[in-house]
């Protein structure tokens, strides 16, 4: 897992600086991390404010615009980029994670009203170097294609098993419908989390 | 999304205060108001959370039930004696949005979400009664496949997108609002405006008005009640038709429909001709089938949105038969 996640980030490093162009209005101005521009202090707007987020136990104090989502938050900021920005509008759910154990549309939420809730985003699901059985479940069934969507899935359906929701196939369809997979790995999707509530074989 | 300042208040006074400055948007869950803002649609300078404010808890009792406008989607949808004694309710939330959204949406918020009418959504789209008043329908003979059938006019044909405003439109709920000015009940048909030549009006909360609860009667002696929805995916959609029916048969008879239907109409729409039709009716097929026949008299459709006549009444049957099976 690590070795791919290595060879991912470098390879989509690579590619932004090609492919970076189609996609910078997405990334609103507050969001460009001062540290990565090597040597310039943080450019602190009057605008700005003083947030302290706990993200997978651990407390951040971050200076932003009112408006920064959760979700550039996370990614930009705090560089958690395994939570995805997909439609920014709480229609594809590849931005899912976890608010105080519930599963919330990163998206859709201002990082200022986060303050005093715990976050769990993908990268706090593995335990000691141990995937989550979720994330071992995605990947023995091949839930994925193009694994875009996937961190949302996992994180989706953790929430769901610890709802109590997968009762059927058809329950656990109905309540990861929050969760576009464009690449059409439903029915992997569906194996995996069938493995982890040990409700079936899966398919 | 532009930017905005972000009041915190812990009380109810304190929200209406500094909601007293222009250019002001509460926010609760922000489920909408955050894809509004994104799409500049909604474009405030100041944004007061209403997070912090004590109108998260709901009770549900012989007397009725009142629920706080802060309660989210998910908690009311989950509890059991709201299935038991309003499962037109706990459908309607379940058929809405994704379990992300329900997670964050509240109640008070669900009620006051904006219409999905493309040109109401898109500002590249020059006009919008609802957004810029005086600039037109861009739906009357555009596409309005999702458009209203009842309700609309020269001014404005986009319908009411709220699942859970159809399910207590049927009950007869009462919307409890607070503002400056005090405190009042409206009943919930009163509560919504028909868009007429006003249709950025669409509620009849005043500026800095917030929504504190609603409150939903007892079920009537023998009421069972259901909500079907009918949208062009199996999940996650918004209605097409959708009919939220309350029933009490007594010995082989209706002694009392209730019924209003979404997706069809500029806001709720309540169906007293087809609960009349369907009072001291046999339950029997061809009874139900006559009273559902009913349901789109009066309609008005536009270019594209005629199917919802026949997928109303359909619906309408299939749900009175499921409520009175």
């Amino acid at each position: 897992m690590s070795e791919f996640e290595v060879s991912r980030r470098r390879f989509i490093g690579a590619s932004a600086a090609v492919g970076g162009l189609a996609t910078a209005s997405r990334v609103t101005r507050a969001a460009v991390a001062p540290s990565v521009q090597s040597g310039s202090p943080p450019v602190r707007t009057p605008e700005m404010i003083d947030v302290t987020l706990e993200v997978n136990g651990r407390r951040h104090a971050l200076t932003i615009e009112p408006r920064t989502t959760l979700l550039d938050a996370l990614r930009e900021n705090l560089r958690l980029t395994g939570t995805k920005k997909g439609c920014d509008q709480g229609s594809c759910g590849a931005c899912t994670v976890h608010v105080d154990g519930r599963r919330i549309n990163a998206c859709l939420t201002l990082a200022a009203r986060c303050q005093e809730k715990a976050i769990t985003t993908i990268e706090g699901l593995a335990k000691d170097g141990e995937l989550h059985p979720m994330q071992a479940a995605f990947l023995a069934r091949d839930g994925l294609q193009c694994g875009y969507c996937t961190p949302g899935q996992i994180m989706s359906a953790t929430a769901l098993v610890a709802e109590g929701r997968a009762m059927s196939d058809a329950a656990i369809r109905e309540w990861m419908s929050g969760n576009i997979c464009r690449c059409g790995a439903y029915p992997h999707i569906l194996a995996a989390v069938k493995d982890v509530t040990g409700s079936g074989s899966g398919g | 999304m532009e930017n905005f300042t972000l009041a915190v208040p812990a009380t109810i006074e304190a929200a209406l205060a500094a909601a007293q400055q222009s250019d002001t948007k509460f926010i609760a869950g922000g489920t909408d108001l955050m894809q509004l803002m994104k799409d500049h649609v909604e474009r405030p300078q100041h944004l007061v959370d209403l997070e912090g404010l004590p109108l998260d808890t709901f009770s549900i009792g012989g007397d009725g039930a009142r629920i706080g406008a802060l309660v989210r989607m998910s908690d009311l949808a989950d509890d059991p004696d709201l299935r038991r004694r309003y499962p037109v309710v706990a459908e309607a939330l379940l058929a809405s949005a994704s379990p992300q959204v329900r997670n964050m949406a509240t109640i008070g918020g669900n009620l006051l979400q904006r219409t999905r009418c493309g040109y109401f959504r898109n500002v590249g789209f020059g006009a919008c009664n609802k957004r810029q008043p005086g600039s037109g329908c861009g739906a009357i003979l555009g596409l309005n496949r999702l458009h209203a059938i009842f309700g609309g006019g020269d001014y404005c044909v986009a319908t009411h997108p709220s699942d859970l405003a159809v399910a207590l439109a049927a009950l007869d709920s009462t919307i409890e609002v607070q503002g400056g000015n005090g405190t009042r009940a409206v009943p919930i048909d009163e509560f919504y405006l028909l868009p007429a030549n006003t249709p950025d009006r669409e509620t009849v909360l005043a500026p800095g008005e917030i929504i504190t609860a609603v409150q939903v009667p007892p079920p009537r002696n023998g009421e069972r009640s259901h909500y079907l929805k009918l949208r062009d995916r199996a999940s996650f959609e918004f209605a097409l038709v959708s009919a939220a029916v309350a029933v009490a048969v007594e010995d082989g008879r209706i002694r009392t429909a209730r019924v209003a239907m979404g997706g069809v109409g500029t806001k709720p729409w309540r169906l007293p001709a087809v609960e009349a039709a369907l009072a001291s009716m046999p339950v029997t097929r061809e009874a139900l089938t006559n009273a559902a026949a009913q349901a789109a008299d009066g309609a008005r459709p536009l270019a594209e949105n005629g199917f919802k006549i026949p997928l109303m009444q359909r619906a309408l049957m299939r749900a009175l038969l499921t409520v009175t099976a």
